[in-house]
């Protein structure tokens, strides 16, 4: 049997030191097999960002063990770690970090640029990518030209583009309407039924943690919480 | 990837128009401003010398009183005669002695008329002041000692008399002296002080004191020094005849001083080059001045620089490759600015050269110095924060405040 593709044992994250010393992750485990949809819900603060950036190996645990397809992450360099981002994960942010006063397809062809793909293929996959969100026809403006839902649709089509093993997406509706947010799942869905994509998603709607087929509940740094759920037809 | 790389690079540098332009003006401005005021301070520096150089050996200048600028110290001193020169001519040191008179006239022919310079003086002048005869000849021995009604004209007079034709066998009129013109001299063109040397008329001596002066005295000896004979040497004999015939007693201060015209150019070289050296501090704080604008800019920007960087690590990029990347805009905004730093010097100190009629000489020394200090800047200031960031988890650029 393959490992699992995510795998957290005892992980803590911890801020500061003495008095103001801030646990934000408090010994978190959890498992995610290839092809699951997973939602992670939580009050604010309860640890499902740092979570994230974790699995998403843009930050580092104090303690615990993290093996990604059955890779202990720990023993990698900061060389690998880019090389795991680039090759296997696809990240939304919650506050879209796109490049200022760039276009969006160019936003979007970011990450093929250090895949090493060539302009014209790099262009066909960017322009793919911003459909599949609803964004054709605004391939050329800037984030500032573009809404705060749209700038998130642009993010999305970014760790789409990449065509990643696993997309994380941190609260990827929090600045969506319901019709959009509801587009955005629906693909998202479609995207782990039929290309097997696995997501790990945060949310704070439970709307939108109903596309998911597990749900996973964190509070103050712990895993409370960890359900197979009924999936919602789409 | 390394055409991507620099790709990238131009994109950032081209996103960020403002903030390249500045950082581009940075350079310029350091580079521009020492090339020019360096070239320029070489440029005048060398025409010192070479005005040094033009006057070959040494020449000294005999006057009466103490010192030539003292205060009234002339007044009471007796004048020379030109019984003094014939006495000089016999000092063995001395390889020739020329008297001198002056007067400010106007010399007229037909229409034309010029106010210029008479010098009174006789054919050892030209040889000690380095003139040449360009047309016609210099005083025959009988016209020194007559004071012959000849002359010989420089450029600047020529030009104003006769225009370009010849004006040897001319008679032109000065006060009531009409002289006869038998030669024109060289033209020299401007002096160590910006001063026409070409405006002349010269005329045996015995005339100036006689026809326009009324007069025996002579104002300066000039005196080229024998060779092998070293300039201390002729000046002590020159003292010690003078005090002799002045007799000047034992322990009294000499009434006359003699000037070492080549110690009087060189100490004009050392001003001069004290003023260079003025311009290269003022040069050197315009380089700092556009290095710390580029570094102001290079660090006000960090902030979003590092997000960028947090963004590019997120989505998988190597700390090298984003490294890469902004190596190649500092090198590429530093290279920008010191080609246009290096036309705009240069073009400066060219148009200064022409109007301070002094030679351009732009040096290549100036020129890699002022060039390096920026790009060395543009490039510590554009690479350094940039690896700062680099190193850090993408998270802690991200979140970079
Ligand atoms: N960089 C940081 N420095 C200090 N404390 C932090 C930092 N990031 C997060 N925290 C703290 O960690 C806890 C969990 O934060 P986070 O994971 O963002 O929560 P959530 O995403 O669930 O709202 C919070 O108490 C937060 O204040
Ligand atoms: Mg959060």
């Amino acid at each position: 049997m393959s490992p699992p593709l995510i795998e957290l044992e005892g992980i803590t994250r911890t801020y500061g030191s003495g008095e103001a010393l801030v646990r934000a992750l408090d010994g978190v485990d959890l498992t995610v097999e290839k092809g699951e949809f997973v939602a992670i819900m939580g009050p604010s603060g309860s640890g499902k960002s740092t979570a994230m950036n974790i699995i998403g190996c843009l930050d580092r645990p104090s303690g615990g063990h993290y093996r990604f397809n059955g890779v202990e992450v720990a023993t990698l360099d900061q060389d690998q770690r880019a090389l795991l981002r680039r090759n296997y994960l696809g990240f939304v942010f919650q506050g879209y970090n796109l490049l200022p006063r760039t276009t969006a397809i160019e936003n979007v062809e970011l990450p093929l640029i250090y895949k090493g793909q060539r302009k014209a293929e790099r262009l066909v996959r960017a322009r793919e990518a911003l459909q599949r969100v609803g964004l054709e026809g605004r391939e050329h403006h800037t984030p500032s030209q573009l809404s705060g839902g749209q700038q998130q649709r642009v993010a999305i089509a970014r760790a789409l583009a990449g065509e990643p093993m696993v997309m994380l997406a941190d609260e990827p509706t929090g600045n969506l309407d319901t019709k959009r947010s509801v587009e955005i799942m629906e693909l998202m869905q479609k995207l782990n039924r039929e290309a097997g994509l696995t997501i790990v998603m945060v949310t704070h709607e439970e709307d939108m943690a109903a596309y998911a087929s597990r749900l996973v509940v964190f509070t103050d740094g712990k895993v409370v919480r960890d359900e197979l759920m009924q999936e919602r037809a789409s | 990837m390394l055409w991507e790389t620099v790709r990238l690079a131009l994109t950032a540098i081209t996103r960020n128009a403002l903030r390249s332009f500045l950082t581009v003006l940075g350079v310029v401005i350091g580079v521009a401003a020492v090339i020019a005021m360096v070239t320029v301070g070489q440029g005048s520096s060398e025409q010192v010398s070479a005005n040094v150089e033009s006057l070959g050996t040494s020449v000294l200048v005999l006057r009466p009183g103490a010192q030539m600028m003292g205060p009234g110290a002339r007044d009471n001193a007796p004048s020379f005669k030109l019984a003094d020169v014939e006495a000089l001519q016999d000092l063995t040191s001395l390889s020739a002695v020329a008297p001198t008179v002056s007067s400010s006239e106007t010399a007229v022919y037909g229409n034309s008329n010029r106010s210029t310079t008479i010098t009174g003086t006789t054919s050892a002048y030209l040889e000690i002041g380095g003139w040449e005869i360009a047309r016609g000849r210099s005083f025959s021995t009988a016209e020194d000692r007559s004071g012959a009604n000849v002359c010989i004209i420089g450029e600047t007079v020529r030009t104003a008399l006769f225009g370009s034709t010849d004006p040897t066998g001319e008679k032109i009129r000065i006060k009531s002296i009409s002289c006869e013109v038998i030669g024109l001299l060289v033209a020299k063109g401007a002096g160590s002080f910006g001063q026409d040397q070409d405006d002349l008329v010269i005329m045996p001596v015995r005339t100036v004191q006689r026809r326009l002066l009324g007069s025996q005295d002579v104002s300066s000896i000039s005196m080229t020094v024998a060779s092998g004979v070293s300039s201390e040497r002729a000046i002590s004999d020159i003292k010690t005849l003078m005090r002799d015939r002045r007799r000047i007693a034992i322990g009294e201060e000499d009434d006359f001083s003699v000037n070492d015209m080549k110690e009087l150019a060189s100490m004009l070289n050392s001003v001069n080059s004290v003023l260079t050296g003025l311009l290269s501090s003022v040069a050197a704080v315009s380089l700092l001045v556009g290095g710390i604008g580029i570094m102001n800019i290079m660090l006000v920007s960090v902030t979003e620089r590092t997000r960028e960087i947090g963004i590019r690590l997120s989505v998988g990029a190597q700390a090298s490759q984003v490294l890469m990347q902004f190596l190649v805009e500092a090198v590429v905004l530093s290279l920008l600015g010191g080609v246009i730093g290096i036309l705009a010097g240069l073009g400066l100190a060219y148009v200064a050269a022409q109007i301070m009629a002094i030679p351009f000489s732009p040096s290549l020394d100036v020129i890699a110095l002022a060039f390096g200090f920026s790009a060395v800047v543009g490039m510590v200031f554009g690479y350094f924060p940039a690896r700062a960031a680099a190193r850090l988890d993408p998270i802690e650029a991200l979140h970079y405040q």
